[in-house]
């Protein structure tokens, strides 16, 4: 056992997770981030929570974290290295862990200028894969990033973002096989629309055998209406959706429900794609609609453990 | 390698003049002429601009290469003129302007007119790319030539982003995803295999986070500072 997380108990031991994703407030209110937990604990094993989301300020991941973690739900904390540098990144890792949360979740970050501080320095002092290299040598090693001793144990359950849909796509397979190398233990993808792709590329991960030493949650983002569908297509980077997809939804009487609908059928085909190991549900501020999709998936009760 | 420079707004430049009656205008006859920012036609115009504002411009001149010690000799032949003025407005990149005040034997203030933007690499004719960030400690040998440090957008040093698609950098449509640069030149040269070591963590104490960097250079032998004694003394040898 690595940080002994009940989503790492899960995965380790050959069942299927599913997580959800809960935004912060761009305030102080304790009670939002309450409200989603109630509303997800009962439909998954764990909740990431993001940190300052497409660039935006909102309440630190890790006070949200503890906040979720109050409420009796497994929290995974966000990080991206677009904020802070690795001395800010290795203290809030320390106080994370003090406050006895174990999962954890590295990224790029979205690049400021798409969000409401686009005046912003980006930090960026160390990437993605080197946060889950500094992470590993944190736990494994129980050191710091200069090789001075960390007092205490740092246990943590090592997560990254893996997007299939980006380009150069023959390149993606390798990219995650770098964040293995890392040290990664669990993977969550950008939000699969086009599956057909996403089951070329777990054919390749299988190819390399990465799926032996990763385990990989396909990432599913709840869809609107039509115009959520064209927006999510035409401006959230590294999304790509289907022609199809927007034309269901613009046929469709009530589009809320064709959404579902459609979310469900790419669960279900994700699902028996080999490699796939879970789900991540990423409901942006669309939490209610989670536990009922879960409940129609046939992926409950929840939490497992 | 040109330094790229843009004029700043004439409002910014007149609130900077302030009270500032009588100003003295000098240009670059290098990166700025080639830029149309501070070359003598826009010294000119500037000097029609700050009259029509009410300003008394007392003379001006533009120095081949502003950032040239002979600045100095410059600005002792245009003493007089320089005198009459209560400042100097400066039309050369950053550096320029700094030779210039560093130069300037009487205590007037010098405002710059432009802002500096990038050391530039003329990738066509009249398009410049910004190629490198100064860091002090060169990746370019395990990039294919393409710095990812200041053509990718986060600065990422082991690979795209989940942002690149379609060859384009997640910011803007104009700017071409680095990364995919590196990939393509790689993969030209059969070098993909490169793309698969994970690059160690920076060490960015060379680059101006390290704090003001400062070298000696001897006319004959180079850059002697940072070097340590024994080397010192073996190349004296």
């Amino acid at each position: 056992m690595k940080a002994g997380t009940n989503l790492e108990k899960i995965l380790d031991s050959g069942r299927f997770a599913v997580t959800a994703e809960a935004g912060p407030p761009k305030g102080t209110s304790a009670a939002v981030v309450q409200r989603k937990g109630e509303i997800l604990r009962n439909c998954c094993d764990a909740v990431n929570i993001t940190d300052n989301q497409t660039a935006i300020v909102r309440m630190s991941s890790l006070a949200g974290c503890v906040l979720l973690k109050q409420t009796g739900v497994e929290p995974v904390m966000q990080m991206v290295v677009r904020d802070r540098n690795r001395l800010a990144l290795q203290s809030d890792i320390l106080g994370a862990v003090s406050m006895g949360i174990g999962n954890f979740l590295c990224l790029s970050g979205d690049h400021q200028q798409f969000g409401n501080h686009p005046t912003a320095k980006g930090v960026f002092d160390i990437d993605s894969i080197q946060l889950i290299q500094m992470m590993k040598k944190m736990r494994d090693e129980k050191q710091f990033l200069n090789g001075e001793e960390i007092s205490g144990d740092v246990p943590m359950y090592i997560g990254a973002a893996a997007n299939p849909f980006a380009d150069p796509f023959e390149y993606r397979v390798k990219r995650l096989a770098k964040k293995v190398k890392a040290g990664v233990d669990f993977i969550q993808t950008q939000a699969v629309y086009d599956v057909p792709k996403f089951a070329r590329y777990m054919e390749m991960v299988c190819e390399q055998g990465l799926d032996k030493r990763v385990h990989i949650l396909a990432g599913v983002i709840p869809i609107r209406s039509a115009g959520m569908a064209r927006y999510m297509r035409d401006y959230v980077s590294g999304v790509s959706v289907p022609d199809e997809i927007i034309t269901r939804l613009e046929q469709a009487e009530k589009a809320k429900e064709e959404g579902v609908k459609i979310i469900l059928e790419i669960i279900e085909q994700v699902e028996e794609i080999p490699g796939v190991h879970g789900i991540h549900i990423m409901a942006v501020g669309w939490e209610d609609i989670v536990p009922e999709m879960v409940e129609k998936a046939g992926l409950m009760p929840r939490p497992i453990l | 390698m040109k330094t790229i420079t843009a004029q700043k707004p004439l409002e910014e430049i007149l609130q900077c003049l302030g009270k500032s009656q009588g100003v003295y205008i000098i240009g670059c006859g290098t990166c700025t002429t080639l830029c149309h920012t501070g070359g003598k036609a826009e010294v000119m115009e500037m000097k029609e601009k700050l009259e029509a504002a009410g300003k008394k411009v007392t003379g001006w001149m533009v120095i081949p290469t502003a950032c040239d010690e002979l600045t100095k000799y410059a600005l002792q032949e245009n003493a007089e003129d320089i005198a009459a003025a209560d400042c100097i407005l400066a039309m050369p990149c950053a550096i320029g302007v700094q030779t210039i005040s560093f130069h300037l034997q009487e205590d007037k203030p010098v405002y710059p007119a432009l802002n500096t933007l990038f050391l530039g690499l003329e990738e066509s004719p009249g398009h410049f790319i910004e190629t490198c960030l100064q860091c002090g400690n060169c990746v370019l040998g395990r990039t294919a030539a393409i710095c990812p440090l200041v053509r990718c957008a986060k600065s990422l040093l082991n690979g795209p982003c989940g942002g690149s698609v379609d060859g384009k950098c997640e910011i803007s449509p104009d700017i071409p995803c680095a990364w995919q640069l590196i990939y393509d030149r790689l993969a030209e040269m059969g070098r993909l295999d490169e793309m698969e070591e994970v690059e160690p963590i920076k060490d960015w104490s060379s680059s101006v986070s390290g704090g003001p960097r400062i070298v000696d250079v001897d006319a004959e032998s180079g850059i002697i500072s940072g070097k340590t004694e024994s080397e010192a003394e073996s190349a004296q040898n």
